[in-house]
């Protein structure tokens, strides 16, 4: 029995270790959002400096995977949660370095005159954070339920994306003057539509992890 | 000996059955169906039903004293030997009830062959080892005839190379996993259909084991396999379906890959995520 408390505790230890990179991967979107919108430099360098630490939590969950992978020879829920894991993490550090580029983006627009601001790029953050935020509540739950919910809002995503993305090009025909400061903001909001793409990646796997079923790709989504 | 009387139906729960019996289309070898077993008062098998795939590994796993071995022994009537024990059920080989009246158990056996947790050579030559069954069965008609048996007894059990030239020597002085193949090969010489194995790496090394389950890999293109367990990583790496018992009654049978990923019942994942009790 002390055996399988131990993988208890490593298991324990690891979901903590994953909803920390959680935690700083969002703090992370919401610091470089701050920074585009508040044209806020010192903040963007707090989110650039934090990615060492959240690389090393990316590599410490993988490690720590594999050591138990390797060492305790998990099976089912456990083996699927550990499996889970073992993807999630490199996802969401991917997401923190969406993140950092769109804090690279604030400090070089900072340096720059003062926009018109495109509102539906703060709408789309803020959905952006909220799935983010729900896809790892809906992890921490096991809640299945959950995440396919979170992934079925990622349309709305890709639909601020396709209009922002419109509005944006129409500024560079009409104002060809800022031209090189709307194709950052469209960068930015490539950036976050990627973001969502990651998160329902992240709700994927919360699925599997839960219920052991693929939805990976389009047509099994559609049957969600 | 079997008792055709009525005897008092246990009632399996709805979990305990067979999910997707056979697979891939593959005929069932052995059928068994609601088996039960009972050492005088005591029942250790309950109803049980469950469909062997023909050349197939099907792995049996569970806590000691769940029946799975038990079950195993009624396959190929080795439970007979047992003084008051009793069986009613079917266990259906090719479509015929081993258990009917009449059914040759010599015969039986030799269709139906058994390698044990310990290995057990005679205490004879390595050549004589596998020519036993040959000799008693009056298999092969001339000693050339005997030998090319032997050899390729010994060859399946991936044992060849290795004793082709002390063929003479006591099996005695094999290693314990050389042993255990010769076994297998003593079990193979006679060319059975099914191939039982109780627990047969439980005794080797980490070496020896691999030797064991590469061959049981090989030994599935033409037999059909059942082997008992406790070593639930071996039931993974061996097998293409697996059944789970618990205190006499089948609680899930599965394929492999998905017993091991995600198992239909919480018994059998609590059991195999070492959460059981």
């Amino acid at each position: 029995m002390d055996t399988h408390r131990h993988l208890d505790d490593e298991l324990n230890e690891l979901r903590d270790r994953v909803l920390l990179l959680g935690g700083e991967t969002e703090q992370a979107l919401k610091g470089a959002m701050r920074a585009l919108e508040e044209r806020d430099t010192e903040v963007a360098r707090q989110v650039l400096d934090n990615d060492d630490r959240i690389d090393l939590l990316e590599v410490e969950i993988d490690r720590q995977c594999i050591d138990i992978i390797a060492l305790r020879q998990p099976a089912a829920r456990d083996l699927r949660f550990v499996i889970s894991v073992a993807k999630m993490a490199p996802v969401l550090e991917r997401i923190a370095d969406h993140a950092c580029n769109i804090a690279r983006t604030a400090i070089d627009l900072n340096n720059e005159p003062q926009m018109k601001p495109v509102p539906d790029l703060g709408r789309m953050a803020s959905h952006a954070l909220t799935m983010l935020h729900a896809a790892l509540d809906a992890f921490t739950s096991s809640d299945a339920i959950a995440a396919r919910e979170v992934i079925t809002s990622d349309s709305e995503i890709n639909n601020l994306y396709n209009h922002i993305f419109h509005r944006l090009i129409e500024l560079m025909v009409s104002e060809p003057e800022t031209a090189t400061r709307d194709a950052r903001l469209l960068f930015v909001a490539k950036h976050l539509e990627r973001i969502g793409d990651y998160v329902t990646d992240i709700c994927e796997l919360t699925v599997y992890m839960a219920e052991a079923a693929f939805i990976k790709h389009y047509h099994q989504r559609a049957n969600l | 000996m079997r008792v055709q009387t009525a005897t008092p139906r246990i009632e399996v729960p709805e979990r305990a059955r067979d999910n997707g019996s056979t697979s891939k289309g593959t005929e069932a070898k052995v059928s068994v169906r609601n088996l039960n077993f009972y050492y005088g008062r005591n029942q250790a098998l309950h109803n049980i039903s469950v469909d062997i795939p023909e050349r197939m590994v099907m792995a049996f796993i569970g806590p000691s004293g769940c029946g799975k071995s038990t079950f195993l022994r009624t396959l190929n009537r080795m439970n007979d030997v047992i003084p008051h024990t009793r069986v009613d059920g079917q266990v259906m080989i090719d479509n015929h009830d081993i258990y009917t009246p009449g059914t040759d158990v010599v015969e039986l056996r030799r269709r139906v062959g058994m390698v044990f947790q310990k290995s057990n050579p005679f205490p004879k030559s390595v050549f004589d080892n596998v020519a036993y069954g040959l000799r008693i069965n009056r298999i092969t008609k001339n000693s050339s005839e005997l030998a090319q048996r032997v050899e390729e007894a010994l060859q399946d059990a991936a044992l060849w190379t290795e004793v082709k030239d002390r063929l003479k020597s006591s099996a005695l002085s094999l290693s314990g996993g050389q042993q255990q193949r010769l076994c297998i090969a003593r079990a193979l010489a006679i060319r059975p259909e099914v191939l039982l194995m109780d627990e047969p790496a439980s005794a080797l090394d980490p070496i020896a084991t691999s030797k064991i389950e590469e061959l049981i890999f090989d030994l599935k293109k033409q037999y059909t396999i059942v082997i008992v367990t406790h070593n639930m990583q071996q039931a993974a790496r061996v097998s293409d379906r697996t059944a789970f018992f618990l205190l006499g009654k089948l609680i899930e049978v599965n394929a492999t890959e998905k017993m091991f990923t995600a198992p239909d019942e919480k018994l059998t994942e609590d059991y195999i995520t070492g959460r059981f009790g």
